[in-house]
């Protein structure tokens, strides 16, 4: 889904919030909030492809005005509400006050019938795929030409695993963009490099 | 009683909504007390920085084991008695050249290669070094203190797949002859993330 999480590229924010020896953690809750949904990965009641999703799928609004673990507390509830572990009444009862969750899933898909092999230097577009669910391809390489520079064992897909799809296993390419491809004049020189699932991409000839 | 759905019910507090979840778990038998206190120690014990900078300072004073932690990360360091999660199946290690500057990002959430490099900084994890280091990538790494030339070419990495990366920093050249030991002391999280330069 094109979401608002899809940072790469947007502009018009400032200056990172830069200090020397920064911190992961600065409330005690963020820690209990980080430990609580690995449980629940450990437990098997989600996996990290839907527990990301579940954090795509906040409204905007609130997703730019949580934190980075107010979000992962978003997801959390969320999904545990919708795999029947708990229910948004008894989380609002025990909460005393809105619990707001994020906003339905819509389908996934399977892999892609039909991949492609690629050996590094071999030149790659991304497919200019527009999907309603789960997807990791950042929308700044989407139709965009770069250049095979490895590949990576096979990962679960994460366009089916988010959703319960069946699908195989299937590797990423680091492809290598240019950021005049990405961005023309209108960005650092610079590479860029992305670890693109096979099913996203097609060889240019 | 008349219908209040429709009314507007104030939000709770983050501490509130986190200790509604973990009664609830509790109340499941689902032990979050205990799993918390264990996530605690890895946080704060096992996933730290020193890890990754055992394996830097081993690259910089062992050609062989270099070789292998270019080739193969995860395995290299395994060797090290250091490990990663299961779904990071792969770690790939960039090399630092006095003519290439390699800098980690993850512009769609917030992926590290936690248990060696440490759990990423708070402004890793911000919407501006995620929506800029892609696109802005030299202009932010000098407001952040790292003025790179302009003929060294820089590479960013988005850590979009579950692939982990960690930067393999240039080992300073005053350096010659340290041990081990005293040379990962120099080693910092934020030379592995690629935005400083030891």
């Amino acid at each position: 889904m094109d979401g608002m999480h899809d940072l790469g590229g947007k502009q018009g924010f400032g200056r990172v919030r830069y200090s020397l020896k920064a911190q992961t953690f600065h409330e005690p809750w963020e820690k209990r909030v980080n430990a609580l949904y690995s449980l629940a990965v450990k437990l098997g009641i989600f996996n990290m492809d839907e527990y990301r999703h579940a954090i795509e799928r906040m409204e905007p609004r609130h997703y730019l005005s949580a934190s980075y673990y107010e979000r992962s507390l978003t997801s959390l509830a969320t999904l545990c509400v919708e795999k029947g572990i708990l229910t948004r009444e008894e989380l609002e009862r025990r909460a005393y006050g809105a619990f707001p969750l994020s906003t339905p899933s819509a389908p996934g898909r399977p892999n892609v019938a039909t991949r492609e092999h690629f050996k590094p230097g071999d030149k790659v577009k991304v497919k200019t795929d527009y999907v309603p669910g789960h997807v990791r391809m950042p929308g700044y390489i989407r139709g965009k030409t770069g250049v095979v520079v490895s590949e990576s064992p096979a990962y679960p897909f994460p366009d089916a695993h988010a959703h319960g799809v069946k699908a195989a296993d299937e590797p990423t390419y680091d492809v290598r963009f240019s950021t005049e491809e990405l961005w023309p004049n209108s960005a650092d020189p610079a590479f860029v490099h992305v670890g693109v699932f096979q099913s996203y991409l097609e060889r240019v000839v | 009683m008349p219908d209040q759905s429709h009314v507007h019910q104030t939000t709770a507090s983050v501490e509130q909504r986190v200790d509604a979840i973990q009664a609830a778990f509790d109340e499941r038998g689902m032990k979050p007390g205990e799993f918390i206190e264990e996530f605690r120690h890895l946080a704060e014990e096992q996933w730290v920085p020193e890890n990754g900078a055992r394996v830097v300072a081993k690259a910089w004073t062992d050609p062989a084991f270099r070789q292998r932690l270019l080739a193969n990360g995860r395995d290299a360091v395994t060797e090290l008695g250091l490990t990663m999660p299961v779904h990071h199946r792969h770690l790939v290690v960039l090399e630092n050249t006095p003519a290439v500057h390699n800098v980690i990002c993850c512009t769609l959430c917030s992926c590290t290669a936690f248990s060696i490099i440490g759990l990423p900084p708070d402004w890793y994890k911000d919407l501006e070094y995620r929506s800029r280091a892609v696109r802005q990538s030299r202009t932010v790494l000098k407001e952040m203190g790292l003025d790179l030339p302009p003929e060294i070419e820089i590479r960013v990495w988005d850590t979009t797949a579950d692939t982990r990366y960690m930067v393999l920093p240039v080992r300073p050249a005053e350096t010659a002859g340290w041990p081990e030991e005293k040379l990962a002391k120099l080693v910092t999280k934020d030379a592995m993330i690629g935005v400083s330069r030891l």
